[in-house]
């Protein structure tokens, strides 16, 4: 029998990269299920200590006897309209400044450091958001404590990241597309509303979205500018709040339920928990369907 | 090929200069194109060829960190005192190297800049669309879907996409920026027909890497060479055995380049 030759033969060099490359893809992999291992114990552990508490009930009816019985509507509903006014605050502040940023600004000292301000902004902790809402909003602007108040401090929390969002969104359609409008006559708006939006609208949203979830989940900004331990309202009605009042929230709510209030039933945090993470799961799901039916329409 | 008699000036470029940052990449340059002929511009890469069309029509200056001077007129005004620059640009139709087709169906790409310029009829643009294909010599190949994606055809249909949509402006001068870079030689062959039947209406600035395209199609050539002309003339002479530089022989002869 005629040897093999060495060039396709199990050579050292062969053996050592085979190794190397079984022993990189189990490292990759042990990290990735490490990613999921926290999340999967997470969600388990609180839907498993929450059960007897879990029923549409539990999402309609306000809380009572000093919160430690009835529902979380008052709280969920709080949160509802917190999250919602923000967005409609942030989301085309940040998009529009992005557009500009990306779309008209040239690179100058200026947009270096509207650039640079966007990033530190990102970096602010919220607690110092919160005390520069309760400054700016609630006693500079006479808001007063009320959910317009709050909402703007968590609009200014979000904006940063939105509006780097969707910069990077934007900047992921190619330039030959832009150049290839210019040359042909068309303005920078045109350009814009008929080639860089439509191929851009599925990062942005998603974007948005994200943000919406973290702007639910946050304690610290709204403590201090329109938040309230307890409130009553009428429940079932989604208006029950006008834009003055101050609101419960499901954040504050649960850190209220958990610290302040003795005798609490053990379910009820979890429960609440629940809500809250359920409700920015839901956001977030809303996201990626979002993202995959744009990307199916996507043309390149 | 009799070049006409009677010469207008289509386009003047006097004193050109094009500067990225600190790099000079065009060091002042001039030259004339003459109405309904092809200018064939040829030299190495990095000669500063495209730098110099994306002048012409003023889109170079939209690279924030290019600096340009000099002045170039287009039917003896100059463009910088034009008070509609979008009208300049669609006077002058523009072929990137790569093909580019709009993320939009064929029809819009074609349809796109007479919409932009305020076009809303449907059969004015329907017929607009359909002359500038069949120029493109790509109708017969999509009439049938005109609404398919641009962006799905092969390459060399987007190229000659990218032409119907240059010559859907109405342009008066068409600049092909080495339009068969990314194309085979048979598509590379039928665009260079449609540019014969085009010179009959229009003047045509043609950059090429393919010195033999130049001889094929121009009428005068010249030569770029890291920011500066080193001869513009008659394509015979360019390249006859005794161009007026050295330089330009051995370039056009393939011995340096």
């Amino acid at each position: 029998m005629i040897p093999s030759p060495a060039k396709f033969g199990e050579t050292q060099a062969v053996r050592r990269r085979r190794r190397e490359e079984r022993v990189a893809r189990a490292a990759f992999g042990v990290m990735a299920l490490v990613l999921v291992v926290p999340l999967v114990l997470i969600v388990s552990h609180l839907v498993a200590q929450a059960f007897p508490l879990l029923s549409w009930d539990f999402l309609t009816t306000n809380p009572v006897a000093g919160m430690r019985k009835g529902g979380v509507w008052s709280a969920l509903l709080g949160t509802i309209w917190l999250v919602g006014v923000s967005l409609a605050v942030a989301a085309p502040i940040g998009v529009l400044a992005a557009v500009y940023l990306n779309e008209y600004a040239g690179d100058t000292w200026l947009t270096r450091i509207i650039h640079l301000a966007v990033v530190n902004l990102a970096g602010v902790p919220s607690i110092v958001h919160a005390l520069f809402g309760l400054g700016a909003f609630v006693i500079f602007a006479h808001l007063g404590r009320s959910i317009l108040a709050a909402s703007l401090t968590l609009a200014i929390m979000t904006l940063p990241v939105i509006i780097a969002s969707t910069k990077e969104a934007l900047a992921s359609v190619p330039n030959s597309f832009r150049e290839a409008c210019w040359n042909v006559g068309a303005t920078r708006w045109q350009t814009i509303r008929g080639i860089v939006l439509p191929n851009s609208i599925s990062g942005i949203l998603t974007g948005v979205i994200l943000q919406v979830s973290r702007a639910a989940g946050e304690t610290a900004p709204i403590m201090f500018t329109g938040a309230v331990f307890y409130k009553k309202i009428e429940a079932g009605n989604p208006f029950a709040y006008g834009l003055k009042d101050q609101c419960m929230a499901l954040s504050m709510h649960l850190y209220t339920v958990t610290t302040q209030v003795p005798d609490v039933p053990h379910a009820l945090p979890y429960a609440i928990a629940v809500v809250l993470l359920g409700t920015t799961l839901l956001v977030n799901a809303t996201s990626i369907a979002l993202r995959v039916y744009l990307r199916s329409r996507k043309k390149w | 090929m009799e070049p006409p008699r009677e010469r207008v000036k289509k386009i003047e470029v006097q004193g050109l200069r094009v500067a990225f940052g600190p790099k000079e990449v065009i060091h002042g340059i001039s030259f004339d194109v003459y109405q309904n002929e092809i200018l064939a511009v040829i030299g190495p890469a990095q000669s500063g060829k495209s730098s110099m069309l994306r002048c012409l029509n003023r889109t170079l200056e939209l690279t924030s960190s290019s600096r340009i001077e000099g002045v170039v007129k287009l039917d003896g005004v100059d463009s910088r005192k034009m008070k509609d620059i979008y009208d300049l640009r669609r006077k002058i139709g523009m072929v990137a190297p790569m093909p580019v087709g709009l993320p939009l169906s064929i029809y819009d790409n074609v349809a796109f800049a007479p919409r932009a310029a305020g076009i809303r009829s449907k059969s004015e643009l329907d017929g607009l669309v359909e002359r500038c294909l069949r120029q493109a010599a790509l109708w017969d190949e999509v009439k049938e879907r005109l609404d398919g994606l641009g962006t799905k055809l092969s390459g060399g249909q987007q190229q000659r996409l990218t032409i119907a949509r240059a010559l859907s402006h109405q342009p008066e001068v068409l600049c092909l920026d080495e339009f068969s870079i990314a194309i085979d030689p048979v598509t590379t062959m039928r665009i260079e027909d449609v540019v014969k039947e085009l010179r009959h209406e229009i003047t045509v600035i043609l950059v090429t890497n393919l010195v033999q395209q130049a001889r094929r199609l121009a009428d005068r050539t010249m030569f770029l060479w890291n920011g500066d002309i080193i001869e513009i003339d008659e394509s015979d002479v360019i390249f006859s055995e005794t161009p007026r530089s050295r330089k330009t022989y051995e370039y056009v002869n393939g011995i340096f380049g």
